[in-house]
């Protein structure tokens, strides 16, 4: 185990992957001379060289589907998309192709592609530059989609997206990259895509969360337990495929459920988790499940008008009492 | 014809790749012509009937593909076909029982067993992608098929095709910059047919030619009679030279037409007049073909008999045995979203 940064252990992941695989290589703006623009593979040009390390034109549709071909070949690519944001612009890309390929050529080819995209709001950057928009992306089937929430999971989940068969949407929140954690410097350190985590144990209230939120949910189970309320704190990590069984145990046992998402509540991870407990442990719940999100607004530039229209630890710890009946 | 002053005009300049092509690569650019266009007239018959959901024609771009097909090295070279490409798979060697099972969409389609549309061609024996019906996102997706092959250090080329109308698309723009910057070895073969369903050329660009572009982004723009299956295929043996060795890619336009609709959902004497297409009809690739065979004493009235002869059990068998073959069971649309777990 090491303490290091969101940052670092992304690096030291996309590092031991490309030293152990040949066939991996990355490809995206300014990932290059510059080291990326969140400074994830600094020193990784002179460290890899061009052929490895290829800086691309401003072209994010060219950029993801040159990386789907290139994986059709038989090479696996890490595709560095700037924002979550201009994912937007390589859409067709995505959802037509990446995500079909494989049921469309009924199963003879493989897209092994990483689209690593940073995401979230938060940093003053504005309506189109601040968006969590990755449920559109979990909409799709054919994509896997995953959105780590601590430095341990964003190593263990990109070497084994990278690993994977399937394409790979890898979330990254861009205020999670200075968080610290405890990491584990094995070379096979895996995380499995498709597996949610318990992070804090608790009898009282489930609350569900990923990414940038989960460290909200955190917090907000901290402050709860100095009322004498302990919550169960689930990570979802994996959006799709999405696991649902740890929130329907942990319901069977505290009958009592808030999801937490950095998104717009309409049609969203609250949305669909709300509906699968509900089918599978409708019985188990004691009060409506409640869902904290986004204000429905477009994210504002106005710091205090940012964090008026974010979820806050304050909002986590109101739903929890809601659902608890406490006043 | 061929007079006197063509012979000795050809004589005095070294023979182009069409020159040199023996007389049975002649006839099989012929036969592949000929199949494609037989098999295309049976599946809209097809289609008329009821028998099958969809079809989209490649009908008289038949010499821009064959003499593209031609240039390649089947099954070593990566080739991402728009739907339009029926006889390129057909010259690259898929064969007419499984086109007719992709339009049937039957269980044993090889693209997809029933999974895409038909003329989304897709066959990875042959390396042959298949494409999504968002026009000329294949070109993104050559780029990086090329790009994969020269990281490996291979010498195979990559082909892709697509309309003039699609070229007015960013990917268009975005893929030929990146090949160019990077050289790959891809050759971007525009099949310009003069129409967008119904939007003439244009009304799509203001330049003359669509090769004209190609100098925007430094690399060779080529225009070439499509009609012209030797033409073509001279084009092609150029540039696939220079990708496979090192001269990075090249943009080739063959000028032809379209004389049916653009799909089996529009009529196309709605947007244009019967003079055109019969204009263009008098000027068929294939008639073209038949005519420079005759000129060289290939193809006498009694061989083309025979070859049509050849063609149509071709296609006959291929209909009988695609309509005979079983459906995918229905439990089979649900698989196969993602790989198996290793």
């Amino acid at each position: 185990m090491a303490t290091m940064t969101f940052r670092e252990a992304i690096s030291q992941a996309l590092r031991e992957e490309m030293y152990r695989d040949e066939r991996v290589f990355i490809m995206g703006e300014e990932v290059g001379k510059w080291g990326g623009t969140y400074a994830v593979t600094r020193g990784f040009l002179d460290e890899f060289g061009e052929k490895r390390v290829r800086d691309t034109p401003i072209a994010e549709s060219v950029i993801v589907g040159a990386a789907a071909g290139a994986a059709i070949v038989g090479l696996r690519p890490v595709a560095e998309l700037m924002t979550i944001n201009f994912a937007f612009l390589a859409m067709d890309q995505i959802v037509n192709h990446v995500a079909k390929l494989h049921y469309m050529f009924n199963g003879q080819i493989t897209v092994p592609i990483v689209i690593r995209v940073v995401g979230g709001g938060g940093r003053q950057l504005g309506a189109t530059h601040s968006q969590s928009p990755e449920v559109v992306f979990a909409h799709f089937p054919g994509l896997k989609v995953v959105a780590p929430g601590t430095p341990a999971d964003a190593k263990g989940l990109l070497k084994a997206a990278i690993r994977d068969d399937d394409p790979v949407f890898f979330v990254e929140h861009a205020t999670l990259y200075s968080v610290r954690g405890e990491v584990p410097e094995d070379d096979d350190y895996l995380v499995p895509i498709g597996v949610s985590d318990v992070k804090r144990q608790g009898k009282d209230v489930t609350i569900v969360s990923y990414s940038k939120m989960l460290q909200v949910a955190l917090e907000a189970a901290n402050r709860l337990a100095e009322e004498g309320i302990e919550a169960e704190v689930i990570d979802l990590r994996t959006l799709r495929p999405l696991d649902t069984r740890a929130i329907v145990e942990s319901v069977q046992k505290t009958n009592r459920l808030v999801v937490v998402e950095e998104g717009w509540r309409a049609y969203g991870v609250g949305a669909e988790v709300a509906s699968r407990v509900t089918e599978l442990a409708f019985d188990h719940l004691d009060a409506p499940v409640r869902r904290v999100a986004q204000a429905e607004v477009p994210l504002p530039y106005n710091r205090r008008l940012e964090q008026m229209a974010l979820p806050q630890v304050a909002d986590v710890i109101r739903a929890v009492k809601d659902v608890m009946y406490i006043k | 014809m061929v007079t006197e002053a063509t012979l000795a005009r050809e004589a005095m300049t070294p023979a182009t790749p069409a020159q040199q092509l023996s007389e049975e690569r002649l006839l099989q650019m012929y036969y592949k012509m000929l199949l494609a266009r037989k098999l295309d007239e049976r599946m809209w018959a097809l289609h008329r009937q009821g028998r099958c959901a969809f079809h989209i024609s490649g009908m008289g771009h038949e010499a821009a593909q064959v003499g593209a097909a031609f240039a390649l090295r089947p099954g070593h070279d990566w080739v991402h076909p728009y739907y339009r490409d029926i006889a390129l798979v057909l010259a690259l060697g898929m064969t007419p029982r499984q086109l007719m099972l992709a339009l049937f969409a039957k269980a044993e389609d090889p693209s997809s067993g029933g999974r895409q549309m038909p003329s989304h061609f897709g066959y990875p024996p042959l390396k042959i992608v298949s494409g999504s019906s968002p026009v000329i996102t294949q070109v993104p997706q050559a780029v990086g098929i090329a790009l994969a092959s020269k990281y490996r250090g291979e010498d195979a080329v990559t082909l892709t095709c697509f309309g003039e109308g699609s070229t007015s698309q960013g990917d268009f723009h975005e893929g030929l910059n990146w090949a160019s910057i990077h050289k790959l070895p891809v050759i971007f073969l525009c099949e310009n047919n003069q129409y967008a369903i119904s939007e003439p050329v244009h009304k799509q660009m203001a330049v003359p030619n669509l090769a004209d572009r190609a100098v925007a982004y430094g690399l060779p723009g080529v225009v070439v009679d499509g009609n012209d299956v030797l033409a073509v295929y001279d084009v092609m043996v150029e540039a696939v030279a220079r990708a496979r060795h090192g001269g990075g890619p090249t943009l080739v336009e063959a000028k032809t037409y379209r004389p049916v609709p653009h799909s089996s959902d529009d009529d196309d004497r709605s947007y244009r007049s019967r003079e055109e297409v019969a204009y263009w009809k008098a000027r068929d690739p294939i008639l073209r073909c038949e005519q420079m065979l005759a000129e060289r004493g290939l193809l006498a009235e009694a061989k083309r008999a025979d070859v049509l002869k050849r063609v149509m059990a071709e296609v006959d068998d291929a209909t009988e045995y695609a309509q005979a073959a079983p459906d995918p069971a229905p439990e089979d649309a649900l698989y196969p979203v993602f790989a198996p777990r290793r």
